[in-house]
């Protein structure tokens, strides 16, 4: 039933996988046009005119954050290392509880529509605003990269292509239709297709895990015998295929599970969701909802994980187009043939398709209202001209997303989102915190620690070899794979924590005594944030 | 841009004394609580995430012991973190909509009603008396 015999070819027909992948996706396209008629305001634009409720914002924060890298990642990456994948989903689970309770409700109540309106609040604005827009440019990269990289795969899985030169062609047309989505679209268009998303993939992904378990007998242990016997080895059960082979990898696994769980607190298109609704109080119910739907979602992913590793096994998943990524299409094929794979599929592609479009609206946010509106143009940019460099800056985006996607393709995309992760954790996780809890702190501490983290971070990564030194690298043909890591939070992290503390201390100026009262009552108060409350 | 009730622009709320509000008992309690329920519960779930990797990354022998069929303990620890996750998440909406939620209510109402203004008035001579308390 399965045709895999020959790699390169696609499962099923490519025209009807075709077809039905693109009936949805353009029907996907036609809710977003008709949601974004009125996005007049940069408010509008950007923050969706603070209209949503808790709930609403909760499936779309959970839309958000089950990217491509949680279902198609996090699947391949059990499928193929078994135990050792899991962690992802704990560690994109239990970094919930960071954002929960360290920063949500705190940063709703103290920014506008940035990170930087939260991290320039009472230090210096133009040098922290340039920071702060600096590392969200780069996290947004990271993060893109990995989505653009998992689109490309997918399609070229639909569409049997296995070559680089095709899948770079694919990756290129698939991020153009991006770009033209996100122009259109804005933050309300992009906040719809993540609520009827979040609920479609749950769904999904629901009614294969029954499946799945229906297979085996409603056991989950038999499951696991099966996934045993599928690849010839018990070890798929047990955590250390992939990272217990020398005291490096190890070392590595515990830097990967550091930087899963700082990172979410820290990334900007998740923070940017907080200020989509009206109150802290919807904040904390929008955060709620979201783990809730991505508690549930992670644990259907083992059960994904497992059942593809049981029906299809490693080495067919890796030799398909997309490698491990092809992992949960493959498996909706091999479970309901090409109508599952095509719904799948197209599930995937609309999620990869809204979480582009929430990354690329908060990078140009960040650049329209940080770098042009605040600092360019000394908060007094001409009525309408932020908006349009907001939507330039998409263009220009959506293109480097390409070309790095290009470059990034055939990589596992849970362990590219985990790159953006530690960078965004390095970059801005220690300001945020600092600025919301240390009194003492400055705006040189924070300077230091942004560009220290962010510097650390990045030089990690390129010496890593992630870029160079092996043959699944960008550069397999480059050697400089210096630092062994290939995931660089449990140095970045700490590192720029300690940078924001030093650069704090050594710091001979104070800042306004004033803007750090008014900060920390506003955060824990709402006052100018919460609607006023007439008796 | 926007709407200007509900932003939380850069600039300063021009007649609210923050730093009056800060010092007040009912603030500081408010950040009291907030602290003291955050800071140790974030402290030791991050605890028990990390006791979880690291036992995932070096204790192999023991995460691979069998407990039910072939679920092995690996797969039980990463199924009780998603457990303790909900279980934190649940105990903190309702902690904070009981303890949080009242106090900041109360202190915004007061700086709505003007006590915490800059021109010194009554009012702000008023909170002088408790300020002295704090700290």
């Amino acid at each position: 039933m399965l045709h895999l015999d020959a790699a390169s070819t696609s499962p099923g027909d490519p025209w009807l996988n075709i077809a039905i992948f693109g009936a949805f996706v353009a029907i996907t396209m036609v809710i977003v046009f008709r949601a974004s008629r009125n996005n007049k305001t940069a408010s509008d634009y950007y923050a969706a005119g603070r209209s949503f409720t808790g709930g609403q914002n909760g499936s779309a924060i959970a839309g958000d954050y089950l990217s491509a890298a949680s279902f198609l990642g996090i699947v391949g990456a059990i499928a193929v290392t078994g135990y050792d994948g899991f962690l992802y989903s704990i560690g994109f689970l239990v970094a919930w509880l960071v954002a929960l309770l360290l920063v949500a409700e705190l940063l709703r109540n103290t920014g506008k529509f940035t990170m930087a309106d939260v991290l320039s609040f009472r230090l210096k604005q133009r040098p922290v605003r340039i920071a702060a827009a600096t590392t969200t440019l780069v996290v947004c990269f990271f993060y893109l990269l990995a989505q653009m990289a998992g689109a490309g795969g997918l399609v070229s899985l639909l569409l049997g292509i296995g070559d680089k030169l095709g899948q770079s062609l694919v990756i290129t047309v698939v991020g153009a239709l991006m770009i033209l989505y996100v122009l259109v679209g804005g933050m309300k268009g992009t906040t719809w297709v993540q609520i009827i998303k979040a609920v479609l993939l749950i769904a999904g992904a629901a009614v294969m895990t029954v499946w799945v378990l229906a297979i085996n007998g409603f056991s989950f242990s038999t499951l696991l015998d099966n996934a045993v016997a599928t690849a010839g080895t018990p070890a798929i059960l047990d955590p250390g295929l992939k990272y217990g082979v020398s005291e490096v990898a190890k070392l590595d696994f515990l830097s990967l599970g550091l930087a899963l769980v700082l990172g979410t607190a820290a990334l900007p298109h998740v923070l940017m969701r907080f200020y989509t609704v009206p109150t802290a109080k919807e904040a904390r119910k929008s955060v709620v909802w979201a783990i809730w739907l991505i508690g549930i979602f992670y644990v259907f992913t083992l059960v994904l994980g497992y059942g593809a590793a049981a029906l299809i096994g490693g080495e067919k998943i890796l030799a398909a187009p997309g490698g491990a990524n092809s992992a949960a299409p493959l498996l909706a094929f091999e479970l309901g043939g090409p109508v599952l794979l095509g719904l799948i599929s197209a599930i995937a592609f609309a999620t990869i398709l809204a979480v582009v479009a929430g990354l690329t609206i908060t990078a140009a946010a960040s650049f329209a209202h940080d770098i042009y509106a605040s600092v360019v143009k000394k908060g007094k940019p001409a009525p309408g001209a932020e908006v349009k460099v907001a939507r330039r800056t998409v263009v220009v985006i959506g293109i480097i997303a390409i070309i790095g996607g290009i470059g990034a393709n055939g990589q596992n995309i849970a362990f590219l989102v985990a790159l953006a992760f530690a960078v965004a954790a390095s970059a801005n996780l220690p300001t945020i915190v600092y600025s919301l809890f240390w009194k003492r702190f400055t705006t040189q501490g924070a300077l230091w620690s942004m560009y220290g983290g962010l510097a650390s971070a990045l030089i990690l990564i390129a010496l890593s070899p992630v870029v160079s030194g092996t043959p699944t690298s960008m550069i397999p043909g480059a050697d400089f794979d210096i630092v062994p890591l290939s995931n660089p939070g449990i140095i970045s992290i700490p590192l720029a924590f300690l940078l924001g503390w030093l650069g704090s201390v050594l710091d001979k100026g104070i800042e306004s005594p004033a803007k750090q009262s008014e900060m920390e009552v506003r955060s824990l108060t709402g006052i100018g944030a919460e609607k006023a409350t007439h008796h | 841009m926007g709407n200007d009730a509900l932003s939380a622009e850069t600039g300063t709320i021009p007649d609210v004394d923050f730093r009056a509000v800060q010092v007040s008992p009912e603030f500081q309690k408010l950040r009291r609580t907030h602290r003291s329920f955050v800071f140790p519960v974030l402290g030791a779930c991050l605890a028990w995430y990390i006791v979880y990797v690291l036992l995932a990354g070096y204790a192999h022998d023991f995460m691979s012991t069998p407990v039910f069929g072939s679920i092995n303990v690996a797969m039980l620890l990463g199924l009780a973190q998603v457990v303790t996750t909900f279980a934190v998440t649940m105990w903190y909406v309702h902690f904070a909509n009981k303890h949080f939620d009242p106090l900041a209510e109360q202190i915004r109402d007061e700086v709505e009603s003007g006590v915490f203004g800059t021109d010194a008035s009554a009012s702000a001579s008023g909170v002088g008396v408790t300020e002295g308390g704090v700290r």
